[in-house]
């Protein structure tokens, strides 16, 4: 088959050559679907042997960055074992969607709760308003709140997603797998 | 050399035939929701996935959700189907493909029972013979459905039917004109010395290719079309009518399967003792269940008009060309 002729007319205006594929018929044709063909059957043949690269989920875990904003989680002083927290409410402050709620208490000698003056009576956070912005261990001066590797926090109430301060010093009961280096 | 009309005076008792019926049916049964789960767990292996994991160790058990939630399903029927020829659509194919099912030999005669259905004279007619009433079902459904994608799916369907037909009856030829015998047991048993797709290789690859179309397959599933025709002439069918379309789908992957291994792979011959024949021929049709897995996994649905010059103007010329070198080598040799 041979490329149709171009009309005179045509010939002051800029015709863009259409690109077309190989003529399909023929035996050249034939011979080059049947190598494609063959080749196709290879190519998904690599990928069988493969194997697969599914992440099961409930049962195997995404691993996550080391600097992967999770869950928050409340800090105590290994030595004393007095919580890092004196509930001076910055985080709370610099929380942009309002969901960190802080009332602070005097300490009592004798039995003090913080290594500070004062310390949270009362820490909480709506894990439902939190966008996990990371702004609230960024304010906080003493380290005492940092951001946890748990994602895994869907729940069926909403007041079940308001965290306590028991709950954010406590170790999550699962923890996540971390990316090991170059992972 | 004998007549083509195969003679085969072997007779059984009935008793016999029928308990022959009763298990190849029983086992071909348990078969195919087998067939679905290793479609479908290769499928989900080409692609870099599991598969259907979930019910049962290793998802084994995913046929019996599957046909639990089809048998539950409202058997509804269009209000502008033709009712009887509705239900008839996916009655026939079952039919044809059990029927079908018969005739491929799983071993040789020992102790004066051969390990096949019925070793039928005519053999490779037969299976045309049969075969082909599939197609009235997927034709009957597609146009009693009342939709206009069914009646499209079931006249692409026929139009499929004339264009690789004749094709896989020539690409057979060379086999039948080699072995001398229509019977499929007579063909296995001349392939003693050498399996026939070597010689007949042309034959073999214009034989599975008119397979993939005979089985409604990718690459040529145009009855079916799911992206152009929603399902073809499946379209209007729900529950266990649609589930029977499926079922058969998977039949007669078998039953060409069962006739390319045993007219080209030496159906059940292989090193061993004789009771490894079933195994041998079970392992060859296996084999080739997986290359049509493989090749739905691999390439895309031709375009309509491709599959009507594929099959008369590249089949149909090199089937010829293949009978007749095979009739001249035949008769000179």
């Amino acid at each position: 088959m041979s490329a149709p002729t171009k009309p005179s007319y045509l010939d002051s205006i800029d015709v863009i050559e259409v690109q077309r594929g190989p003529d399909p018929g023929g035996a050249g044709g034939l011979y080059r679907a049947f190598g494609e063909t063959l080749r196709g059957l290879k190519t998904t043949l690599a990928r069988l042997i493969e194997g697969p690269v599914t992440i099961e989920y409930p049962e195997e875990k995404t691993p996550v960055y080391p600097r992967f904003r999770g869950r928050h989680k409340l800090h105590r002083f290994e030595d004393t074992g007095l919580e890092k927290c004196v509930g001076c409410s910055l985080c709370a402050a610099a929380c942009p969607a309002d969901c960190i709620r802080v009332v602070a208490a005097e300490n009592v000698p004798g039995e003090r709760v913080s290594a500070g003056e004062r310390y949270a009576a009362v820490y909480e956070i709506n894990l439902s308003r939190c966008i996990f912005c990371g702004y609230c261990e960024i304010a906080c001066p003493f380290d005492a709140i940092t951001m946890g590797h748990d994602y895994e926090m869907a729940d069926y109430d909403r007041k079940d997603l308001i965290f306590t301060k028991e709950m954010l010093l406590a170790e999550p009961a699962e923890r996540t797998p971390l990316r090991s280096e170059g992972e | 050399m004998t007549l083509p009309l195969a003679d085969t005076q072997f007779v059984e008792a009935t008793w016999v035939m029928i308990v022959k019926s009763v298990v190849i049916f029983a086992v071909i049964f348990a078969v195919l929701p087998l067939m679905t789960v290793l479609e479908r767990k290769l499928i989900g292996r080409f692609q870099h996935r599991y598969g259907p994991n979930r019910v049962g160790p290793f998802g084994l058990l995913q046929p019996l959700a599957d046909v639990g939630k089809l048998i539950s399903k409202e058997p509804f029927r269009p209000a502008n189907a033709i009712p009887v020829l509705y239900v008839l659509g996916p009655l026939l194919p079952v039919i044809s493909g059990v029927l079908a099912l018969a005739i491929i030999p799983w071993g040789d005669v020992k102790d004066g029972v051969g390990f096949y259905g019925i070793d039928v004279p005519i053999g490779i007619l037969y299976f045309f013979a049969v075969s082909a009433l599939a197609f009235y079902g997927l034709l009957l459904g597609g146009w009693a459905s009342g939709s206009r994608y069914s009646l499209l799916g079931a006249m692409r369907s026929a139009a499929q039917l004339i264009s690789y037909e004749i094709s896989m009856g020539l690409a057979l030829l060379g086999v039948v004109m080699m072995a001398g015998s229509l019977s499929l047991v007579d063909v296995v048993r001349a392939q003693g010395e050498v399996w026939y797709v070597v010689p007949q290789i042309v034959g073999f690859l214009i034989f599975m290719l008119a397979g993939f179309a005979e089985a409604n397959r990718a690459p040529f599933d145009v009855p079916e079309a799911d992206a152009e025709l929603v399902q073809g002439y499946q379209t209007e069918y729900g529950g266990m009518r649609f589930g029977s379309f499926l079922l058969v789908e998977y039949m007669e992957i078998l039953v060409v399967s069962g006739i390319a291994a045993a007219m080209f792979l030496g159906g059940w011959m292989g090193p061993g003792p004789g009771w490894l024949d079933p195994i041998w021929m079970f392992a060859k049709v296996l084999a080739l269940v997986c290359l049509f897995i493989w090749v739905r996994a691999t390439l895309p649905r031709l375009r309509y008009d491709q599959l009507m010059s594929l099959g008369w103007k590249v089949l149909l010329p090199l089937a010829t060309l293949n009978v007749l070198v095979t009739a001249i080598l035949v008769v000179a040799l």
